[in-house]
C-alpha cells in the first residue's frame, strides 16, 4: 500500500452558510489509507466539511478532488458513482426506522448488486458480526441502544466495501468503554481492509489513538491552521489555539 | 427583612460617579433600571470611573448579573472604569465569566427593522420560490414516475404495499362514516325543498348524482389529505431530522425514487378504490333518509338512482379521486422533503401538508367542473 497516494484533495475550499461564511481557504490531501481526522472546536463546521465530502451541501467555493475527479464540478452521474464508493456513518446511526438491520444492510446490496437473497444474508450476517451485532439481524433501529445504532451503521457503511468510510462523531453519546471499542473497531478495519478512515471527532483520546493525519478547523481564524499526524502536532504547533485543543485547555 | 432592591446614585467629584445598590436583587421583583446611571453620565459627560458599592446588597441572582452586564458594556461602549471591586464575590466572577468571552458580532441574527414594503417584497420573492420549488418537486416526481415506467425506479415492493394498505384498507372506516353522513346530510338538504313539490322521489337523483360526480372526491381526497398526507409528511419530516434522507443520498439512492414514488402511487391506486366505495356509503345514507323518512320504497330508490347516474358521473369522480390522490401524496411529500432539523418543523411540514391538499383538491375540483362544463360533460 502506497501511502503517500492521495486519495482526497480539498483545494482552496470555502463553506458558507447563506452570506455568513463559516471556513475559508481550506486546502488539505487525504491519502489511501489514513485514518484522517478533521478537529475543531463546537460549531467550527466539521460536520459541514463532511457534508461537502460526500456529497450533501455544495461548497461555496474551491474543489474537492477524489482520485483527481473534480467532485463537485463533474456531473450528477459521476458524482453518484464516486460517492457509492464512499461509506458513511452518521451521528445518530440514521439507520432507516422502517426497517430492521437486516433490511437496512441489505438494501445498498439489493440495489447495486446481482447477489441472491441468500447472499445477501450471508453478506449482512457477516457485516453485523463484524461490528460485534452477530444476531441483531432482525431488530428494528428503535429497538437498539444508541452505541449499537452507530456500530449497525457502521456495517450498513460498510455493505459495499467502500474504498472510504466516513464517520461523524463517533464517539460521541457514548461511555468511554463503547467509545474505546469503537476506536479498536475502525483501526481494525483499517488495518484489514485498508480502507481510507475520515473521522470527524472532538474526542481527544480518539483523536490520538487512531488518526494518523488530521485537519485543524480553528473557529477564530475561520480557516484551517494546521494539518498533519496529530501526535506530531501536538509538540510541534506553534498555533495557541491548536496547543490548547489538543492539550484540552492547558496555557502553552 | 427583605426590601426591594434600589439604586442611589452619588458624585463625591467631577470625574467620579458613585452607585450605590440597596436590598434585594432579585428577578421576581421590580429591579431599577440602567438608565439612571446612563441618565446620570449623560449629564455629566466628565464622568471617567463609575463606583459600584454593593455592601448594602441582602440577597441577589440573575437579576443583579444582568444588570451588572448591561451596567459593564455600557461603560466599554463609553470607555469609563467600572470600579466593581465590593461586589458579593460570587456576582464578581460570574460576571467576569460573562464579559471574558467577547459577543460574536456576526454570529447573532440580525434583526433589523423591516419596513411595510421590504415585507410585501420578501413575501412575494418567498411566494415566486415556492411555486418554484412545487414545479421542481413535480418535475421530479414525473422523473421518477418515468423511470418506473422504464423499469428502472429503486424501491421496495414491500414498502408500496405497506403503504397501499395504511392509505386502502386502513382508510375504509373513516370513509365509511363521512361518506355514509355525507349522503344522509345531502338527502335531508334536498328533501326539504323536494317534499315542497312532492317531488321527494328525486332525493335519489340528487345524492347519486352529487355523490359518484364530485363530494365521494372530494370528502375521501379531504380525509386522505388529514389522514394519510399528514402522515407522510411527518414520516418523511422525521427521516429528514434523523438524517436517514441523509443516508439515502450518499448512497446514490433517489430519495424520489424511494420514499416519494412509492407514496405517489399507493394514493393513485388507492383513491379509486376509496371513491368508489365512498360512492355506493353515500348512496346508502340517502337511501337511509329516503326510505324511512321519505316513504320512497327501497328498490324504487335504487332504480331512480341508476336511472340519473351516467358513467360519465362516475368517469369523472373517479378521475378526480386519483388526481387527488397524487395531489395529497406530493403535497405530503413535498412539505416532508422541505422538513428543516428540528419536531417543531416535523410539525409545521405536517400542518402544512394537510393544508396544501386541501387548497389543492378544492382548486383542481374547480378547474375540472369549469373544463367539464365547458365540454358539455
Amino acid at each position: 500500500m502506497n501511502k503517500q497516494h492521495p486519495h482526497i484533495s480539498v483545494q482552496d475550499l470555502a463553506m458558507a452558510y447563506g452570506d455568513y461564511v463559516l471556513m475559508r481557504d481550506l486546502t488539505f490531501t487525504i491519502n489511501r489509507g489514513d485514518v484522517f481526522i478533521i478537529m475543531g472546536g463546537s460549531g467550527c463546521g466539521k460536520s459541514t466539511m463532511m457534508a461537502i465530502l460526500v456529497g450533501l451541501k455544495k461548497p461555496a467555493k474551491g474543489r474537492v478532488l477524489y482520485n483527481d475527479v473534480d467532485f463537485w464540478g463533474t456531473s450528477h452521474e459521476i458524482r453518484d458513482t464516486i460517492i457509492r464508493r464512499a461509506g458513511v456513518m452518521y451521528q445518530s446511526g440514521a439507520l432507516w426506522s422502517s426497517m430492521t438491520l437486516a433490511e437496512n444492510i441489505a438494501l445498498p446490496l439489493e440495489t447495486y448488486t446481482n447477489l441472491s437473497p441468500s447472499r445477501i444474508r450471508e453478506v449482512v450476517e457477516l457485516k453485523l458480526a463484524l461490528v460485534g451485532m452477530a444476531g441483531f439481524e432482525e431488530f428494528y433501529p428503535a429497538e437498539i441502544s444508541g452505541g449499537m445504532q452507530k456500530r449497525a451503521g457502521i456495517a450498513r457503511a460498510m455493505a459495499l466495501d467502500p474504498e472510504v468510510l466516513f464517520f461523524d462523531e463517533p464517539s460521541a453519546g457514548l461511555d468511554p468503554i463503547s467509545a474505546c471499542h469503537l476506536d479498536d473497531l475502525i483501526l481494525e478495519l483499517r488495518e484489514s481492509l485498508g480502507t481510507t478512515m475520515v473521522v470527524v471527532t472532538h474526542e481527544l483520546a480518539s483523536i490520538f489513538a487512531i488518526g494518523n493525519n488530521s485537519v485543524f478547523l480553528d473557529v477564530s481564524q475561520r480557516t484551517m491552521s494546521a494539518t498533519g499526524d496529530p501526535k506530531l502536532l501536538l509538540h510541534d504547533t506553534h498555533n495557541p489555539e491548536l496547543h490548547r485543543f489538543l492539550t484540552r485547555g492547558a496555557k502553552s | 427583612m427583605t426590601t426591594r432592591g434600589e439604586l442611589c446614585i452619588d458624585t463625591p467629584s467631577g470625574e467620579l460617579l458613585q452607585v450605590i445598590l440597596i436590598g434585594d436583587w432579585l428577578l421576581d421583583t421590580s429591579l431599577p433600571s440602567i438608565d439612571q446611571i446612563q441618565h446620570a453620565v449623560k449629564e455629566k459627560p466628565e464622568v471617567q470611573t463609575i463606583i459600584l458599592d454593593a455592601r448594602k446588597v441582602t440577597n441577589w441572582d440573575s437579576g443583579l448579573l444582568t444588570f451588572l452586564l448591561k451596567l459593564h458594556t455600557f461603560c466599554t461602549d463609553k470607555n469609563i472604569n467600572l470600579d466593581a471591586g465590593n461586589l458579593p464575590q460570587g456576582a464578581l466572577r460570574l460576571l467576569k465569566l460573562a464579559s471574558t468571552v467577547p459577543v460574536k458580532k456576526d454570529a447573532r441574527q440580525k434583526e433589523k427593522p423591516i419596513s411595510f414594503l421590504t415585507h410585501v417584497g420578501d413575501e412575494a420573492v418567498d411566494f415566486f420560490q415556492s411555486s418554484g420549488e412545487l414545479l421542481a418537486f413535480i418535475g421530479d416526481a414525473l422523473v421518477a414516475f418515468i423511470r418506473l415506467l422504464q423499469g428502472k425506479a429503486q424501491f421496495r415492493r414491500s414498502d408500496l404495499s405497506l403503504l397501499m394498505e395504511s392509505s386502502g384498507a386502513a382508510a375504509l372506516p373513516i370513509v365509511t362514516l363521512i361518506c355514509f353522513l355525507v349522503g344522509l346530510i345531502l338527502a335531508f338538504i334536498g328533501a326539504i325543498q323536494l317534499q315542497l313539490f312532492g317531488a321527494q322521489i328525486f332525493v335519489a337523483d340528487l345524492v347519486g348524482i352529487a355523490m359518484v360526480r364530485l363530494m365521494g372526491a372530494i370528502m375521501t381526497g379531504i380525509v386522505m389529505a388529514g389522514r394519510t398526507g399528514g402522515a407522510f409528511a411527518a414520516q418523511l419530516g422525521t427521516m429528514q431530522v434523523n438524517q436517514e434522507i441523509d443516508a439515502l443520498k450518499t448512497l446514490g439512492i433517489s430519495p424520489m425514487e424511494f420514499l416519494v414514488l412509492p407514496r405517489m402511487l399507493a394514493l393513485a391506486l388507492m383513491m379509486p378504490l376509496l371513491c368508489l366505495y365512498a360512492n355506493v356509503m353515500g348512496i346508502l345514507g340517502g337511501m337511509v333518509v329516503g326510505v324511512w323518512m321519505l316513504d320512497i320504497g327501497f328498490i324504487q330508490y335504487f332504480n331512480e338512482t341508476a336511472k340519473s347516474v351516467y358513467l360519465r358521473n362516475l368517469g369523472i369522480g373517479l378521475f378526480s379521486g386519483t388526481v387527488f390522490g397524487i395531489i395529497v401524496a406530493l403535497a405530503g411529500c413535498m412539505r416532508g422533503m422541505q422538513c428543516g432539523r428540528s419536531a417543531s418543523a416535523v410539525g409545521d411540514a405536517a400542518t402544512s401538508a394537510v393544508v396544501t391538499a386541501i387548497v389543492g383538491i378544492i382548486v383542481t375540483t374547480a378547474i375540472i367542473t369549469i373544463i367539464c362544463n365547458v365540454l358539455g360533460i
